[in-house]
């Protein structure tokens, strides 16, 4: 485990008290497979800016939550607003109404994700894997999507991987790509879905210094799941405790990692931590 | 060798024949072509629609392919020919009478939909094999049904419907021999029929038969195994078609020769090498 420091804390908070509308929205949420409820009245606000990191075992919903904002999984109750939006549903008579696709596609141009497979387009070069989107979904034009690319490919340390081929890169060089393909869409949300669980060990850290970067250097909004708890403590301003599809403690993360209230969370981080 | 006695002359009467036989060797080409892509068409077209996650689209599809996958091309055929005809020499008035009595048409097409609906299931399966991760990934770059279709799924499924297709086609080659029956349109195998007579069916059908139409279908296997070559070697998969067509010894290196820096463990995760993974659906 790395050393945790105290980067974090440097402004902790101080975006939700200065942003009245929350950019995301949580507001009696529930999801359920089948009769299978994942999650059940859940309601959190993230403030712009905030970088708010989902911890718990699995199965307790914390990548569901992720899959419910990118529109990967379909809202079974509650509401999701973006920046005060709607995404999904909204209420109209106390009934639930669904949003138009257009408004929906429009919400979704905002939020950016990696997973935790990477899903890098095999049938395209790293440089076409970026451009992509950018050019056929936001219209930017083809010299100002490859600028950006080239840019952003510095940025993740592969600047010279442009015509690759996925297949040809390692796993930690693929995820770097994904990070580049989804910050080329200048996302105001990004979501990381566990975006190191299938990297050897040893690139691990290349790919948490390339997001810690970013988290320095944009105000880009994070929701993270994550479960390096050094990744967590200097990145996040919150965390959020989950288990059984409930927040069962959320607060700074100094707070969560060295005093946790929940008997649960001193289980879980003993378990994760302790070895 | 008494059986053989005659061939020389019959060889002489392929040759004064040959004329015809060329003529009938076009049009089964022409068949195979406009046939298959006929077939092509609607085996994307369907194939697509069955794989909708809209009830509206998919049930429609359904219907059609079972129905033309059903009935024996010789039968859909033979209603084509001389059943449809009948309404317009009833009603000599009605519309695309040209149409109608166009006897080529009417085989292209009864070849079309029946092996393009045997086509539109190789579509869907191969569709519902691209790993559900990259259904997710065009969702979260917000992409458009069209575009990721065209751009990003349907590119990785080519390569694992090609095998399929290419079979199809192959059939349908052969398949094409049914149109002897259709007035006015002398396929190969017609010819084949006429050159029985001065010759003997052994040597028009068993020798002449065999060979050409074995040629026919290689050339077509050749073609189809090129196109999957190529489409693997565009999803990091396998040599491209120059490596595989260079003499140099570097040609016959084993799929997977593309990866450079992958080791076992990194190429299992890796995006571009989980070529089959059974998971997800059309969605």
């Amino acid at each position: 485990m790395p050393t945790p420091t105290d980067a974090a804390g440097s402004e902790p908070g101080a975006a939700a008290s200065s942003a009245p509308t929350p950019v995301i929205e949580f507001v009696d949420v529930e999801k359920s497979f089948g009769n299978n409820v994942v999650l059940k009245d859940l309601n959190f606000q993230v403030a712009r800016g905030e970088r708010v990191t989902l911890i718990g075992p699995s199965g307790s919903g914390k990548t569901t939550i992720l899959r419910l904002v990118m529109t990967l999984e379909e809202l079974t109750g509650g509401y999701i607003y973006i920046d005060g939006q709607p995404l999904t549903h909204h209420k109209r008579d106390g009934k639930r109404v669904p949003v138009s696709k257009k408004e929906q596609k429009r919400l979704r141009t905002r939020i950016g994700m990696v997973f935790q497979q990477f899903n890098l387009f095999p049938n395209m070069t790293v440089l076409e894997n970026i451009i992509e989107a950018p050019i056929h979904v936001l219209g930017r034009s083809k010299k100002d999507a490859i600028a950006k690319a080239h840019s952003l490919l510095e940025q993740v340390g592969l600047p010279e991987k442009a015509d690759s081929h996925p297949s040809s890169l390692s796993g930690g060089q693929q995820q770097r790509v994904a990070i580049a393909r989804a910050l080329a869409m200048d996302p105001e949300i990004l979501l990381l879905d566990e975006v190191t669980s299938a990297l050897d060990p040893e690139v691990v850290d290349d790919v948490l210094n390339i997001l810690r970067e970013v988290a320095d250097t944009t105000n880009v909004t994070m929701l993270i799941v994550t479960h390096e708890m050094g990744f967590a403590r200097d990145v996040s301003h919150k965390v959020m405790m989950f288990d059984g599809g409930h927040v069962v403690e959320e607060g700074p993360p100094d707070k969560i990692f060295t005093n946790p209230e929940q008997e649960r969370t001193r289980k879980f981080l003993s378990a994760v931590l302790g070895h | 060798m008494e059986f053989f006695e005659d061939w020389p002359q019959y060889f002489e009467v392929v040759i004064n024949w040959s004329d015809r036989l060329m003529a009938g060797l076009w049009t089964t080409i022409q068949l195979t072509l406009f046939g298959g892509l006929l077939a092509f068409v609607v085996a994307v077209t369907l194939g697509l629609l069955a794989g909708s996650p809209h009830r509206w689209m998919r049930i429609p599809a359904r219907i059609l392919i079972e129905f033309f996958r059903g009935i024996s091309l010789v039968v859909l055929l033979f209603w084509l020919m001389f059943v449809l005809p009948q309404i317009w020499m009833r009603n000599p008035d009605l519309p695309f009478r040209d149409l109608v009595y166009n006897t080529f048409l009417l085989g292209v097409i009864a070849l079309g939909v029946n092996y393009g609906a045997y086509g539109a299931e190789a579509v869907r399966a191969s569709l519902t094999t691209v790993p559900s991760g990259q259904w997710e990934a065009t969702t979260a770059l917000s992409m458009s049904w069209p575009h990721k279709m065209r751009r990003i799924i349907f590119p990785q499924a080519w390569a694992l419907m090609l095998p399929s297709l290419a079979n199809l086609w192959v059939h349908l080659l052969k398949g094409s021999a049914i149109a002897y029956i259709m007035p006015f349109v002398s396929d190969f195998t017609a010819e084949l029929n006429q050159l029985r007579r001065p010759t003997d069916i052994w040597f028009s059908h068993a020798f002449i038969g065999l060979i050409v139409y074995f040629l026919l279908a290689l050339i077509l296997t050749i073609f189809m195994q090129a196109l999957e070559a190529r489409a693997k070697h565009k999803l990091g998969r396998g040599p491209s078609l120059k490596e595989i067509l260079s003499p140099a010894p570097k040609a016959v290196v084993p799929e997977g020769s593309g990866v450079k820096i992958a080791d076992s463990e990194q190429e299992a995760a890796g995006a571009g090498s989980a070529p089959a993974k059974p998971e997800g659906g059309v969605r």
